[in-house]
């Protein structure tokens, strides 16, 4: 297990060169905009100095006059000992600034996930158990539904009705107006009143999936020969799908839910910038749309390491689950 | 009834041959593939599906041949904006004109005024006695000492052209206050018409008239014609006027009266050429136009053309990909299958919505156009997506190739790309089927999210995605709902659709399902 373990980890940060290095090269290819921009700013000012030599200096401050090759080594040593630059458009480091709203994305994504558990799994395991009936047609097409409303469309939806018809949350930001003005407990409150939309959003666009997935493996549980025996056997239905079935279920589920974890913190891109809600999203979405390299080149670093963390985590899980698999050494 | 419906029944049983106990026609024989149809049309979402499908299909493909407007025609109208043109005052102040050589100052005004209020006809001032005749109703002339001095009307003589002499415009207010239609003045005979204009022979110096119009705007002169239209109709107490120009443009004025400053003020409507933005939904644009002025309903039709096409094209890309490097990998094994599976494994990290907004910005900022754009899209969309269906393929492959019909394929002799093609993925074309299908779904939103974030399709061309980015200004949002909900439930049922028909689909696939 450990071995494997290890091996897994290798081949990751294998995988995380190739992707940071291709990642690199895309965005070294673009034209940097950011810095023509800037360039041509500052050359503007009186008595400056002209274009060309403000776009080379920049260029050099940013390494960015070096070959591919060279600047991705150096843009990959710092990143080795934590330094991934400042960010172009924040003016801070880029780890100050993913510090600042990292968090806020973690709250708002742990918060949709479990009211996307507490949701999904009794519904699919209900749904499940009554196959082909009226129930089961109305999650299935529910989950459907959720599963094909755009974000951007429901959120508007969700804005229409809630902010401006009904007037109870505003719309946009994470502060109310008078913010300021109120006590740790009112500015608790506020900032949980303006987050409800876009929990809402989350939860309804992504828990169609999970109820899918419960509902199919539980129907696969179902159909295998050990619940024929439990009920051959003259146990209750309720003992037979809630102790035979269900516990059988939470294998597939709780990999997959390991594997989702890591993805808590990658931030709903979509939806935060919708509601505008700092948070991870949001602001890297703002730094990518003027091409900010340091930041743009962290975040997607950042997204690639989650994805393998939640590839390793619901691996591991499963063999940790399930005492049938055994990973051959 | 009854002796009928039996009669018929055994009519029927008789029309049936017994079949024999092992005879075949007594089961019915399906194929693998009725079964599966079969299956399929069983199920009530999928049936719902392929229905709302085949919906959005006619509608995007044929509709827009049927719509009669152009998929980038703009729509104009006339907006009346009102603006102000002139004011009108009726005079109801004495006006003094001295006679020539005299003054007649204001010291003097005050002191006839206070003496016609008193009703008196003469007044004193230094001394001297000047003597106030009335010559008809609010004209009045003054003189001292035998000669005129002036004339107070509240009539005003307005010249035309050339300055009007004193004894014209005497001679003028008194025959109009008498209602004369001549007079002499200087031993001139000259004309008053109906208008009050003032005729020399053919020759119009002047008129007479109540009213003062002063124009608003520099650059407005109005004429003589419009300004007696417009005393007329303050007379008659109208509010609106439409007046012919000279140059035969037909201009509409809306009057107000103010009481405070006794004024009329007149407005003009211009009428400007607009874009029809925004219209509600009516005969023409059952959906109503677009913030530039485009036909709604037209631009939803070739809206989803749009959507569809970049949808089925994205997933042809990420399936002939996926197909080739996923069969590859499943049927080679060993380092083959290793570096696929670690390019496999590279792809699948690299996030694609960041990646794909860097680019699009990119692509903002060279400026490129937007058809190549949509190229651009669809390839990067579908250079991302296939390592989902290579995963599944060498799975799929993985399993089949142990299988003992791999064995016989391989005893015959058969070709290895025969082997693969004819007889591995075909096997592998339901779960392939499925997963494209509702792939397809997962391209159309996320081709949509980028249009809707300004990154995907552009301007002129339409995508449900880039009909709902109005919506951004929550003006729109709330106020023209018919701009941007038809498009997300256009966008909404065809996704819907594609998602009720793929999982039907893999329900109807499955042998285990028991339906």
């Amino acid at each position: 297990m450990r071995k494997y373990i290890i091996k897994r980890l290798l081949l990751s940060v294998m995988i995380l060169f190739c992707v940071s290095f291709i990642i690199y090269t895309i965005l070294r290819c673009l034209p940097s905009s950011y810095v023509e921009h800037t360039a041509i700013q500052l050359s503007q000012a009186p008595g400056a100095k002209p274009y060309e030599e403000w776009l080379e200096q920049l260029n050099a401050s940013y390494g960015m006059d070096k070959g591919i090759l060279p600047g991705y080594l150096t843009w990959l040593s710092g990143a080795v000992r934590g330094q991934f630059g400042d960010s172009w458009k924040y003016t801070v480091p880029v780890l100050e600034k993913f510090n600042e709203v990292i968090w806020l994305s973690f709250i708002m994504g742990a918060i949709a996930f479990i009211l996307e558990l507490i949701i999904a799994i009794p519904l699919g395991v209900i749904a499940a158990t009554k196959q082909y009936s009226r129930t089961d047609y109305a999650v299935t097409a529910g989950a459907l539904v959720g599963i094909s409303l755009p974000t951007f469309f429901f959120a508007t939806i969700l804005k229409l009705i809630f902010s401006v018809n009904l007037g109870w949350f505003d719309l946009y930001g994470l502060v109310g107006r008078d913010y300021a003005k109120l006590d740790a407990m009112g500015r608790l409150l506020d900032m949980g009143n303006h987050l409800v939309l876009p929990i809402a959003t989350l939860v309804i666009v992504s828990v169609g999936s999970l109820m899918r997935y419960t509902r199919t493996n539980m129907l696969e549980v179902l159909n295998a020969d050990y619940i024929r025996t439990a009920r051959a056997k003259g146990l209750s239905e309720k003992k037979v799908i809630y102790q035979h079935a269900f516990r059988n279920t939470l294998i597939p589920l709780v990999t997959i839910i390991g594997g989702s974890l890591p993805g808590l913190f990658s931030g709903a891109l979509i939806t935060e910038t919708l509601f505008m809600i700092p948070g991870i999203g949001y602001t890297s979405y703002e730094a990518m749309r003027i091409g900010d390299i340091p930041f743009s080149m962290f975040y997607m670093t950042f997204l690639a390491v989650l994805t393998l963390a939640s590839n390793l985590i619901s691996d591991i899980m499963y063999a940790v689950v399930d005492p049938r698999v055994r990973i051959a050494d | 009834m009854e002796e009928n419906k039996q009669n018929m029944q055994e009519q029927n049983e008789q029309e049936k041959e017994p079949y024999s106990l092992n005879d075949d026609r007594r089961v019915k024989v399906l194929s693998p593939n009725a079964m599966v149809l079969q299956r399929f049309f069983r199920n009530r979402l999928a049936v719902l599906g392929l229905i709302m499908l085949l919906v959005m299909f006619v509608f995007s493909f044929i509709g827009g041949v049927i719509s009669p407007y152009r998929e980038d025609e703009q729509f104009y109208r006339y907006e009346d904006q009102m603006k102000e043109y002139v004011g009108v005052v009726r005079n109801n102040d004495f006006r003094y004109t001295a006679a020539d050589g005299q003054k007649f100052d204001t010291i003097l005004q005050a002191e006839f005024q206070l003496a016609v209020n008193n009703e008196r006809d003469s007044f004193e001032y230094k001394g001297t006695t000047y003597e106030v005749l009335e010559e008809g109703e609010d004209l009045y002339s003054i003189s001292a000492d035998g000669t005129m001095l002036a004339i107070a009307a509240k009539d005003i003589v307005n010249a035309e052209g050339a300055e009007v002499s004193f004894d014209v415009k005497y001679g003028a207010l008194k025959a109009y206050t008498n209602e004369e239609e001549s007079f002499t003045a200087n031993g001139k005979e000259y004309e008053l018409d109906e208008e009050g204009n003032i005729l020399d022979g053919e020759t119009v110096l002047g008129y007479v008239s109540r009213f003062v119009v002063s124009s608003e705007s520099a650059d407005v002169v109005p004429s003589r014609v419009f300004k007696e239209e417009l005393e007329t109709v303050i007379d008659n107490d109208e509010t609106e006027f439409t007046f012919v120009d000279e140059d035969g443009v037909e201009n509409s004025y809306k009057i107000s009266y103010d009481a405070t400053t006794m004024t009329w003020s007149v407005k003009q409507g211009r009428e400007t050429y607009v874009y029809d933005s925004y219209a509600k939904p009516n005969k023409e644009h059952w959906l109503g136009t677009d913030s530039n002025g485009m036909d709604m309903l037209t631009r939803l039709m070739y809206g989803g053309r749009v959507s569809l096409i970049i949808g089925f094209i994205v997933v042809i890309i990420e399936t002939v990909l996926g197909v080739i490097l996923g069969g590859l990998a499943g049927y080679f094994g060993k380092w083959v299958d290793m570096l696929i599976m670690r390019i496999v494994d590279i792809f699948y990290c690299i996030p694609s919505l960041p990646l794909i907004i860097i680019l699009g910005a990119a692509m903002d900022a060279a400026k490129v156009d937007p058809s190549i754009r949509m190229l651009y899209l669809m390839l990067i969309l579908g250079f991302l997506g296939w390592p989902a269906i290579a995963r599944l393929v060498r799975g799929q492959i993985l399993s089949l190739r142990e299988q003992e019909f791999m064995t016989a394929t391989e005893a015959c002799g058969i070709r290895v790309s025969r082997r693969i093609f004819k007889h591995l993925i075909p096997n592998v074309i339901p779960q392939l089927i499925v997963t494209c299908t509702m792939s397809l779904g997962s391209t159309i939103i996320m081709e949509a999210t980028l249009s809707f974030l300004g990154m995907g399709v552009k301007f002129p061309f339409a995508s449900w995605g880039n009909i709902i980015t109005d919506v951004n200004s929550a003006y729109v949002m709330t106020h023209y709902w018919f701009v941007w909900i038809p498009a997300g439930i256009c966008l909404l049922i065809a996704v819907l659709g594609f998602n009720f028909v793929g999982d039907g689909l893999r329900d109807a696939f499955d042998p285990k399902m028991k339906r």
